[in-house]
């Protein structure tokens, strides 16, 4: 019921504000910040109450549905679970408090955020495939309306390819799972059943085109190259909170499924593509952090950025030994809360003020004098983000490399070279904006100090990805655990 | 006998009555709308208080659990098009328009409690003339006289089409009675009937290569009867082509799997439900106006209604009926919002539509619901619709192909439908707009809205009832394949 709380708050906040009268935005701000925080309250309450020498799956809940198809409203949680749905907690409290100064139509913005919020809960503690797909597609056109009415640059044209691309991978997803309905004869789309190759037998045919599709379709939304164009352009079209929750969570959606469902139930497919799979995801590192260091537009950096920190949670996936596959679990959390955080200071800290993103102008703008506080966090969040120990992407990808050294030993070249041009890339945006060289003559601009509530939201994501950096078995242990479940064992090679 | 068509006949009476009342008195729009609902009200109690099941009349009248339910949706849908009635209708022969919808439901009951080919023939005809005149009822507009006329032309020569493929399927198997048809044996000139009657109803559904009506008739005529087409007569066309298809020509369904095509009815559905869905969805992306849209959306569902046919398994059946309900609750919703705004700003183009989230929000979230549900997104009833819809028809691996089309195609409409919520929610209003519409419709619109929530959110309301006893005699009966 803890679990069944989360989505319950956020989608309750979302009614009641719907309720409002028109003229209460200061309320509406009130009420999405109580029910963000109690998602966070029930979603951290379960990650503490996991008893780690217990069950594997905890917290259940099975309740029929709609039984003339088998489907039941099954939810519960494993480590793997639980640490996205205490990053969907952070990534809802910060986005609330980034997003308090949204004054038009504060009510219906507050309503879709929550909306989101509440489907993205949803799917992580999904163990049944059609619950779990109706919580992912509810996400979908809520983005829409956020980017498309509260974004900024070409917003109609970002929130509308966005849309489309997300829409295109469910469509990838609703077929192999209608298709997998039909062909498992097993009258159920319970994930322990659909994994289980005594009670639903696909034939390895029919994985051999099922699982590609289906991992694809999830893939999209996880930004894996090629398909990844609908993010840069709806990051930088999104407002600040919306490109929070596409980096922060969003983009977890479609890695977090692609390894519950296609990875689990589709196991001879997944050995026959793991290789173009991985190699994708290395393309994804590579040419992503290549494009970000040819951006002059800070936002479109950060935007591509996230491909590069993606593929490699999509390669960990396909290294398929623990150490590659928690590591990407650790990944999704850790570049989450980096990516909140980077598109936090770009969005709201800096474009709000400033009102423009591009670097060189920014650069001229002696920003480290106007906003003190903002250099500094962009400092943390970048070198955060270039994986430095101490920070969660060092041991995230750090992981990650370990396990692809033991099972895809030669991407890791390429994949190095990526590492590079990340770094790259982030000290280059991270120079030029803050610390640009030669005397920055221009007076400071006469900017709006940085708030309380955006203090409050960078320190508790700073904090995050620093206690995860120092302490990580708080989080890999559970995660790591998981993959011993008689659900996930199976992807251990 | 009487009792079974107890519900029939009181709308008729009531019908009676509501023309007496116009003429009469002229100016009394409201007591002729609630005497209509009166009656309709009257015409549900029958129907939920006395369920008489059975066969009268040799096979004319046939009653069961699931053409009750028919019935009763039927009934709920026209009286929703005389609430809306009063947002579209011209105000002088207000009264007529009443009767006129009365008359179409009534046919649209009767074509549901049937399984003869003469009374489909003579329902069909019955549901089809009263639309006609209402379709062409606002005389001050050249767009619905020439909305009436179309509908009329086109309607009468299907009609012809129909008529001939009965009298062929009727001189091959000697009789008009479905089940006595299933029992004939098989002869080339079946197929010929079989595919005229097709033909008939493919121009009920709008199906293509019969759809050129469907944009002119739902954008020309008054919203209320372009929402009676849209969704009772839709309603009505299906179950009827279920029953006929698969209680009656069971036996001569053919196949339609890729590069396996047998001659009989479901390969000629296939390629209508392909072309459908194409055509629908393709050019709908580019209209500018909502109701044109809607019509185009129409041509869509209605090829995924054939899809569903196609493989005319027990599941399938009951898919497409839940499918058919959900959508004809969905499209009468949608054009229920369409005849307020019509009303509130004086057209259905997409500008119309600008800033009404401001201006009504309660109204816009209910467009939203609609349009989100037409698209197949959870948790509304139009996605489960769909997915049901589609596992069931991949019960028969081999329409594997149709399937794809059809997601894909369903993922394509998302695009048209998020423009005119755009519009919307997105979009900033050009005046200020009072908002108008009658608190009766308002509250229609927020059920039917409500309908949809619930279905999507709990499938098993309507669902239940639908596969418990299963799909008349269709269970029963050893079908296709």
């Amino acid at each position: 019921m803890i679990l069944t709380a989360t989505f319950l708050s956020a989608f309750a906040g979302a009614g009641l504000i719907l309720l409002l009268p028109e003229r209460s935005a200061s309320l509406a701000r009130w009420i999405a910040l109580l029910a963000a925080l109690a998602g966070l309250g029930f979603a951290t309450s379960a990650f503490l109450h996991f008893d780690n020498a217990g069950p594997h799956f905890q917290f259940l809940t099975n309740i029929p549905w709609i039984p003339q198809l088998g489907i039941s409203f099954s939810t519960g949680a494993d480590g793997i679970s639980l640490v996205m749905l205490v990053l969907t907690g952070l990534i809802a409290v910060t986005g609330v408090l980034f997003s308090w100064n949204v004054t038009h139509r504060t009510r219906a913005f507050f309503a879709f955020f929550l909306t989101i919020i509440g489907g993205v809960y949803g799917v992580f503690q999904s163990f049944d495939l059609f619950l779990l797909f109706v919580f992912y597609e509810i996400v979908i056109i809520p983005k829409y309306f956020l980017i498309a009415a509260w974004g900024s640059t070409n917003r109609e044209y970002g929130a509308m390819k966005l849309t489309m691309y997300s829409v295109a991978g469910s469509a990838l997803v609703l077929l192999v799972m209608v298709a997998a309905y039909a062909a498992s004869g097993a009258h159920s789309f319970d994930l322990f059943t659909l994994a289980d190759p005594t009670k639903a037998h696909f034939a390895p045919g029919f994985q051999a085109w099922a699982f590609p599709v289906m991992f694809l379709g999830f893939a999209v939304l996880a930004g894996i190259w090629p398909l990844h164009t609908w993010a840069p352009t709806g990051h930088v079209a999104a407002p600040t909170a919306v490109s929070m929750l596409l980096a922060g969570v969003v983009m977890k959606l479609g890695s977090y499924s692609a390894l519950r469902v296609a990875m689990t139930i589709f196991p001879a497919g997944l050995d026959q593509w793991r290789l173009p799979i991985a190699i994708l995801a290395t393309a994804g590192i590579v040419l992503g952090a290549l494009v970000a260091l040819a951006q002059k537009d800070l936002k479109f950096t950060v935007g591509y950025s996230s491909i590069a920190h993606m593929g490699f949670v999509l390669l960990g996936l396909m290294t398929l030994n623990l150490s590659g596959l928690g590591g990407s679990v650790l990944q999704m959390f850790s570049h989450g809360i980096i990516g909140g955080l980077l598109f936090a200071v770009v969005g709201r800290m800096i474009y709000d003020r400033t009102h423009t993103r591009d670097i060189a102008e920014l650069g001229s703008m002696n920003l480290t004098k106007a906003l003190p506080f903002a250099a500094f966090t962009f400092t943390v969040a970048s070198v955060a983000s270039m994986g430095l120990p101490g920070f969660s992407g060092f041991i995230a990808e750090f992981t990650i490399l370990k396990g692809s050294w033991t099972s895809l030993p030669w991407l890791l070249v390429p994949t190095g070279i990526g590492v590079v041009i990340t770094v790259a890339f982030t000290l280059r945006a991270l120079q030029r904006t803050f610390f640009p060289a030669g005397e920055s003559s221009a007076p400071a601009h006469p900017l709006d100090p940085i708030t309380l509530p955006e203090k409050l939201g960078a320190v508790i994501l700073m904090a995050a990805t620093l206690a995860v950096g120092l302490f990580p078995s708080v989080l890999l242990d559970p995660i790591l655990r998981s993959f011993q479940s008689p659900l996930m064992h199976q992807l251990l090679k | 006998m009487l009792t079974a068509l107890l519900p029939e006949s009181l709308l008729v009476v009531t019908a009676l009555v509501v023309l007496g009342l116009g003429v009469s008195m002229p100016r009394a729009r409201t007591m002729s709308t609630v005497i209509t609902l009166l009656g309709g009200f009257a015409a549900a109690a029958v129907l939920l208080v006395f369920p008489i099941d059975g066969n009268f009349l040799h096979g004319m009248v046939v009653l069961d659990p699931i053409a009750r339910i028919f019935k009763l949706v039927i009934l709920a849908l026209g009286l929703a098009a005389a609430v809306f009635a009063s947002e579209s209708f011209p105000e002088n022969h207000f009264a007529e328009s009443l009767a006129l919808i009365l008359f179409g439901t009534v046919g649209m009951m009767l074509l549901t409690g049937t399984e003869d080919l003469l009374m489909i023939f003579l329902s069909l005809e019955l549901t089809s003339i009263p639309l006609y005149v209402l379709a062409a009822f606002n005389k001050t507009s050249r767009a619905s006289a020439e909305a009436g006329l179309k509908y009329f032309l086109i309607g009468s020569v299907s009609a012809a089409f129909l008529l001939y493929g009965l009298s062929l399927i009727y001189g091959v198997t000697g009789s008009t009675n479905l089940l006595a048809i299933s029992k004939a044996a098989a002869d080339p000139l079946l197929t010929a009937g079989i595919v005229l009657t097709l033909a008939g109803f493919a121009f009920k559904v709008a199906a293509v290569p019969f759809q050129l009506w469907a944009p002119d008739v739902y954008e020309g005529a008054p919203t209320a009867a372009a929402a009676l087409v849209a969704s009772g007569s839709k309603v009505a066309g299906i179950f009827i082509l279920v029953k006929l298809l698969t209680a009656g020509l069971g036996h001569w369904s053919g196949a339609a799997g890729w590069g396996q095509f047998l001659p009989g009815w479901a390969p000629v559905l296939a390629l209508m439900a392909a072309a459908s869905i194409l055509l629908g969805n393709i050019t709908a992306l580019v209209q500018s106006n909502v109701k044109r849209l809607l019509a185009y959306s129409a041509i869509a569902h209605g090829g995924y209604l054939l899809l569903g046919l196609t493989s005319a398994r027990t599941e399938t059946v009951s898919a497409v009926l839940f499918y058919v309900i959900v959508y004809a609750l969905t499209t009468a919703g949608a054009f229920g919002v369409v005849a307020i705004v019509e009303k509130q700003n004086g057209g259905s183009r997409l500008d119309d539509f600008n800033g009404l989230a401001k201006s009504s929000p309660g109204l816009a979230l209910c467009l939203l619901v609609f349009f989100i549900s037409l698209a197949g997104i959870p948790p509304l009833a139009g996605f489960f619709g769909k997915f049901y819809l589609f596992s069931a028809a991949l019960e028969n691996p081999s329409m594997l192909w149709l399937v794809i089309l059809a997601i894909a195609m369903n993922a394509v409409s998302l695009y048209y439908y998020l423009i005119v919520l755009k519009h919307a929610f997105v979009l900033p209003a050009c005046g200020n707009i009072p908002s108008a519409g009658s608190p009766a419709s308002r509250a229609l619109v927020a059920a039917l809205a409500l309908a949809v929530l619930a279905l999507g959110l709990a499938p098993n309301l309507l669902l239940g009832h639908l596969t418990q006893t299963g799909p008349v005699k269709v269970a029963s009966l050893k079908t296709g394949n």
